[in-house]
């Protein structure tokens, strides 16, 4: 078990600049999740952690030494792979005891190490199977398994429920939490799913374009997203975001005024921008409430999707072309075609600047 | 019976058919060695198409002469050794090629390939120089040396080949392992390998066993020579006449260990070792 330090890391292939600057610290024993779309540097970030891609610029430290050109295996992280990329030739017990031979164990503690990783993934009835005779699930904890084995200061793991069916992942999404409870090492996750990323995470860390985004807590995240980008990416279904102009400005808050929703008061602090600035307003679907239509304010109902549980209500918005979400509790009173109000809890909307930084709230700034 | 069960009928017998065409045709020739050789010399020429008689006379022939059990001893030795140096060096060579980046891989492959295309003639006199100033002439260093480089173009370029195709990710859970280069080869990939391996250390064996111009040109005495040039210089009873009886079964000799070993690994061939590699 370690930490990890990164400080102003960088990674170039060839001409083109992937990880740009990225500084984070990851504490002694916390799972943090790399998120972000496709693309974004997710996996490179991890494999410059792993030692598996070199350091362009920057520095890595793990538990305080500087590791940047140390071999994998002198780093002390195992990492499981998405493809899983067990030994097709060897039986589960020989892959997981293939780093501890390497490592040149005697043959006791060989076996002793991997009888003990067997038990807390519950693999002592497969140690004599391939992998080809192996379900999907299985195969995942011999992943596990065999990074666990050798007893790494830190887990890394490059999206691994991706190949997995969705029940499965759920499963194995539990599972790999618990365990990491069971455990308490230091785990670093990427992936691209933020109800993973959510549900796992002490830590989050929101990766767009080879950039941090924002890092915290997945409360943090959901409730006080630093960019529009953020806002975006975390929650299900997304945040609605309407186009807003700034009407004015005091101690306590602004007033602003968004098409179709006529005037708001919000506790943001927006005096850092001018009068008419174009702000935009985000608002999370379940923040969202729908009334009676009144006067000319009104929006037309597209579609109700019935989940069961809840009811999505998708909304013609008035700029744009993403359709705008409701979510409430089933049932629900509304129906394709009514016209309705629309209300935000004004406590819970966001105000995004002209290049999508969040606004803070000017109780806050005052306070602080 | 309706149309369709008699057009399936017709598929099936013309697909059969077709099956024993090119069966006789390939096998035909050596099936009437095998009968040939079994014939005493008085009936040679008599065409059967069953065996008609065990005479092992001619087998007892050859097997007498000591110059021919020498013989499938130098091609045992000599063609063992080519595919045991092509392997190591093909297995390596593809590992660069197909696993480490490095500017003028494409080249590398392209001049490999282009090697591969020069006829042996084009280089006979050319090599012939090289073994006499390596003082190989009229030793089995000097077949197995060139042998291998007429081998290994197409042992590297089916390694190289297949070592791309293993998943990326195998290989570096071996680094994450603690695996070196060497042991990521002989203990992760070689196991994965053997498939191609198997084709390509056959095809290796079998060049180097029927091969003839070199083996005639670098060798001088009867102690050195390999098996096609020493069942090429099987002599008759007189100049006139040529002992087919002998020579079709030295051929027949000579023919069925190949047999076998391409019996033995065609289950390695065809098996798919790298199932389960990846994903559920
Ligand atoms: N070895 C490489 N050479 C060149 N470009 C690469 C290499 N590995 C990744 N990239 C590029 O880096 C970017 C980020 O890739 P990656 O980290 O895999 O993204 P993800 O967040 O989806 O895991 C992609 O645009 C990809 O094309
Ligand atoms: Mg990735």
């Amino acid at each position: 078990m370690a930490s990890v330090t990164l400080e102003k890391l960088n990674k170039v292939f060839g001409h083109t600049h992937i990880i740009k600057d990225v500084d984070l610290t990851v504490a002694d024993g916390e799972f943090v999740v790399f998120v972000g779309p496709s693309g974004c540097g997710k996996s490179t970030l991890l494999r410059l952690i792993a030692g598996l891609e070199s350091i362009t610029d920057g520095d890595l430290k793990i538990a305080d030494g500087v590791v940047n050109d140390l071999p994998p295996r002198e780093r002390g992280v195992g990492m499981v792979f998405q493809s899983y990329a067990l030994y097709p030739h060897m039986t589960v017990y020989e892959n997981m005891a293939f780093g501890l031979k390497l490592a040149k164990m005697a043959n006791e503690t060989v076996d002793d190490r991997v009888m003990a990783t067997a038990r807390i993934l519950q693999l002592e009835e497969l140690l004599h199977r391939k992998p080809k005779e192996l379900s999907g699930g299985q195969r995942q904890r011999v992943a596990m398994g065999r990074a666990m084995a050798r007893e790494p200061r830190i887990l890394l793991f490059d999206e691994p429920l991706s190949n997995l069916d969705a029940s499965l992942r759920v499963q194995m999404r539990n599972e790999i939490a618990r365990l990491h409870h069971r455990l308490g090492s230091t785990m670093i996750y990427v992936t691209h799913d933020q109800v993973e990323a959510m549900t796992l995470a002490d830590k989050i860390v929101v990766l767009r374009a080879g950039r941090i985004e924002q890092v915290g807590s997945p409360q943090t995240l959901y409730q006080q997203p630093a960019t529009r980008f953020v806002a975006g990416f975390i929650g299900s279904p997304t945040m609605n975001f309407m186009p807003a102009q700034l009407l004015s400005s005091d101690g306590e808050g602004c007033k602003v005024k968004a098409p179709g929703l006529g005037e708001l008061a919000l506790p943001q602090d927006a005096s850092g921008e001018s009068r008419g600035a174009d702000l935009t307003l985000g608002v999370r679907p379940e923040h969202l409430r729908l009334a009676e239509a009144q006067g000319d304010n009104a929006f037309e109902i597209v579609n109700v999707e019935y989940l069961g549980n809840e009811v999505y209500v998708y909304l013609e918005p008035k700029a744009g072309d993403t359709l705008l979400i409701h979510r409430s509790e089933a049932p629900s009173r509304w129906d394709i075609g009514q016209r309705v109000a629309l209300v935000p809890e004004l406590e819970h909307v966001h105000l995004f600047d002209v290049e999508d930084r969040a606004l803070g709230l000017a109780k806050q700034r005052q306070a602080a | 019976m309706n149309q369709y069960q008699l057009i399936k009928l017709a598929k099936r017998v013309g697909l059969y058919a077709l099956i024993a065409v090119v069966m006789v045709y390939a096998i035909f020739p050596f099936y009437y060695a095998v009968i040939t050789s079994l014939k005493p010399s008085s009936e040679l020429f008599r065409v059967d198409f069953w065996l008609s008689s065990l005479d092992f006379g001619n087998y007892v022939q050859i097997f007498t002469q000591k110059s021919f059990v020498r013989a499938i001893f130098n091609s045992i030795i000599i063609s063992l050794s080519v595919v045991l140096i092509a392997l190591l060096l093909g297995i390596t060579a593809s590992y660069a090629l197909g696993r480490v980046r490095f500017r003028g891989r494409t080249t590398v492959m392209l001049v490999i390939l282009g090697v591969s295309m020069f006829p042996q003639v084009a280089v006979l006199s050319g090599l012939f120089e090289v073994i006499r100033a390596l003082n190989l002439y009229n030793n089995p260093g000097g077949l197995i040396l060139s042998y291998t480089i007429f081998t290994l173009p197409f042992t590297v370029w089916v390694l190289t080949t297949f070592m791309r195709q293993l998943p990326m990710e195998l290989e570096e859970a071996a680094i994450m392992d603690g695996a070196t280069p060497w042991v990521t080869i002989t203990k992760v990939f070689l196991p994965l390998m053997w498939p191609a391996m198997a084709t390509t250390g056959l095809l290796a064996f079998i060049a180097a066993w029927n091969e003839f111009l070199f083996a005639l040109t670098f060798t001088l005495t009867d102690d050195q020579r390999t098996v096609p040039v020493a069942i090429a210089l099987i002599s008759g009873g007189s100049q006139h006449e040529l002992p087919w009886g002998p020579i079709m079964a030295a051929s027949v000799t000579v023919t069925v260990p190949l047999v076998i070993l391409v019996m033995i690994f065609q289950r390695r061939i065809v098996s798919g070792l790298t199932a389960g590699a990846v994903k559920g």
